[in-house]
């Protein structure tokens, strides 16, 4: 990460014309290092697009610089209306800075997987297991990506767009009896 | 004096009874050391009488113990192995999804009027903060500001459920370490501001009152009243509660020291509410991201120092004094106008209007049959719910249904806490800390 630091601060003054990035300092500082992270303004919120590769080191990088609480991780199937199906969001909170910063990266539609922030953040292990949970996408170095919320012998995850409401056939305990 | 003692030893019928001075021999001391010697004592530091303490114990002398999910103090279903010692814990698991109900799928298939109903059944004891959370988010979506009368109602209301979350988590709490007499108190209280609900929303639990575009209806005739004896009862209330805890040697003595989190722990797993207020960090939403206009009005955030149970505790009980200085405040000051926002694409029309006017028919068919459709976008709004950082993500696709609703629960990040402050503490330990976390299932599962 500090190669990259180092190799993107010899070009800031062609990159700081050509993107947006934003006014605070704090996040400022964090996107001029990550030349190929995009930021946007979100109805007054600030997004970070993240490139799936470098979502750890991104991470990393907002944790040092003054990101130290996980609030969330989730995810969004977006089907066909986008060339990579999942988009997975994590909300990123500041105290020492009264910040909030979003972070969003993609997934592919086959073997979705994104590299777990659990190394950066314990907290996000709950909200890293209930996206694999409920989207089945896989979180990379996560210490127990198992189901949370479902069955340990559930098919399917249940928020992918595909997976139908009421289509779960309901079996009555007694009906298949033979006494 | 041989005479004397056995005159004393047995007492002969018809003789005058002899005098007893009762003594303090032989009794057990119930004393409350300030010098974190029963810290010492709880961490295995210093080993005493029944347990043995030992680091170098061989794996096979492990237990595993289920505890839940069906357990009374684990409110709800909340399902724990715990790795045992002897009496000391090793490790925890918490296992969820016992509630699981799938409500963030159905916030997909009910439009962006009908979610209310579907999130106030996640937290099903702060059910205010839920409503308030969506709305909000569908506000911020849809671009619209509420009036200021809507916005002081939702404070109103939301502070005063902070109230009644807090009193059910300290009468469970009691309850859970035996203070029974506490479980009765917080619930005969709580039924009073449940009666105000109930007069203002119709319902107990569960009200659907705070909508996106303001609040349902303005409040009832004769709320100041209601209120002004709120205010004015309880007081005298919580200081019963001092008598009943803090003035209590046993309830202190099995509260302080025990599940204690450090403030690192509590930043690193996500911890919010009372839990990361009682280890000193000093985080609250209402203070950092205001919302609804919370800002006009005074209150102070209290703080604990040792992150343990006792000063979850103290801080839920300064929180419900915090909240009913607010309440009086928008009792005060309260502005005169509209509780809903005047936009026919989102509020429904007056019902004398329908008569009358063929617009207000259509608008109002339109809203009850299609809904409104939201902009396309994304949003995250947080509130400060009674258990922590309650936050809704809204993505919406432009049409009258949220392409994904998903909540931040905070009791389902505080439960990360549980296996810190409950690893190398007591068996006995363990319903106390878990109540100090204060966990609602729905809001854990959803």
């Amino acid at each position: 990460m500090t190669d990259d630091t180092g190799a993107v601060e010899t070009e800031e003054p062609v990159e700081v014309a050509e993107r947006p990035l934003p006014d605070i300092e704090v996040l400022k500082g964090l996107f001029e290092s990550f030349e190929d992270v995009a930021w946007e303004d979100s109805l007054g919120q600030d997004v970070a697009r993240v490139p799936n590769e470098r979502w750890l080191d991104f991470a990393t990088a907002a944790k040092e610089a003054g990101f130290e609480v996980c609030v969330d991780v989730t995810a969004v199937d977006w089907m066909r209306s986008r060339p990579d199906r999942f988009e997975v969001v994590a909300n990123l909170l500041s105290m020492r800075h009264r910040l909030r910063l979003r972070m969003s990266t993609t997934a592919p539609r086959l073997d979705p997987t994104v590299a777990s922030l659990v190394p950066v953040w314990p907290g996000a292990n709950f909200a890293e297991r209930e996206a694999y949970d409920m989207f089945g996408i896989t979180f990379d170095g996560h210490p127990d990506l198992t189901r949370i919320l479902m069955p340990d012998e559930w098919e399917g995850h249940p928020l992918r767009k595909d997976f139908g409401v009421g289509t779960v056939p309901v079996q009555f305990k007694e009906s298949h009896k033979v006494s | 004096m041989s005479d004397d003692a056995k005159t004393l030893d047995v007492w002969v019928a018809g003789t005058e009874e002899p005098e007893l001075t009762p003594t303090d021999e032989g009794a057990q001391e119930i004393s409350i050391d300030e010098s974190g010697r029963r810290l010492d004592e709880q961490f295995g530091r210093v080993v005493e009488d029944d347990y043995v303490f030992d680091d170098e114990a061989e794996e096979d002398e492990r237990m595993i113990l289920n505890m839940g999910p069906q357990h009374p103090s684990t409110h709800g279903v909340l399902r724990l192995q715990i790795e045992l010692e002897g009496e000391i814990i090793r490790r925890t698991k918490p296992i969820i999804g016992y509630l699981h109900t799938g409500m963030e799928k159905t916030g997909e298939q009910l439009n962006f009027s009908q979610g209310g109903t579907n999130v106030t059944r996640m937290d099903y004891l702060a059910p205010f903060h839920n409503e308030l959370a969506y709305s909000l988010a569908v506000e911020r979506l849809l671009g619209i500001e509420v009036p200021p009368r809507a916005a002081a109602i939702r404070v109103l209301l939301s502070e005063l459920n902070r109230c009644s979350s807090h009193l059910v988590a300290l009468a469970t709490n009691g309850m859970d370490i035996g203070a029974i007499s506490m479980m009765m108190y917080g619930f005969r209280e709580r039924e009073q501001i449940l009666a105000f609900f109930e007069k203002t929303t119709g319902l107990r639990m569960n009200h659907n009152f705070i909508r996106p575009g303001g609040v349902a209806a303005d409040l009832p005739p004769g709320w100041k009243d209601d209120i002004a004896a709120i205010i004015e009862e309880f007081p005298r209330r919580l200081d019963q509660y001092d008598d009943l805890l803090e003035n209590n040697p046993i309830w202190v003595a099995r509260t302080k020291g025990v599940g204690v989190l450090s403030a690192e722990e509590a930043t690193a797993y996500g911890i919010t509410g009372p839990t990361l207020r009682s280890t000193g960090v000093e985080w609250d939403i209402r203070k950092a991201f205001p919302y609804s206009g919370i800002e006009q009005y005074e209150f102070e955030v209290p703080l604990g120092e040792h992150g343990d149970v006792y000063d979850r505790y103290r801080i839920r009980v300064e929180e419900i004094k915090q909240s009913l200085s607010i309440v009086e405040q928008v009792m005060d000051t309260i502005p005169k106008g509209d509780y809903r926002v005047d936009d026919r694409k989102v509020t429904p029309p007056p019902r004398a209007r329908i008569d009358e006017s063929m617009e207000a028919l259509i608008h109002h068919f339109k809203l009850f049959t299609e809904g409104y459709k939201v902009p396309a976008g994304e949003t995250y709004v947080a509130v400060e719910s009674p258990r922590g950082e309650l936050g809704c993500y809204l993505v919406s696709d432009g049409g009258a249904r949220p392409y994904r609703m998903h909540t931040r629960a905070p009791s389902f990040a505080n439960l990360q806490a549980l296996p810190i402050a409950m690893a190398d503490s007591l068996m006995a330990d363990t319903v106390a800390t878990i109540a100090s976390l204060d966990p609602v299932m729905g809001d854990v599962d959803r």
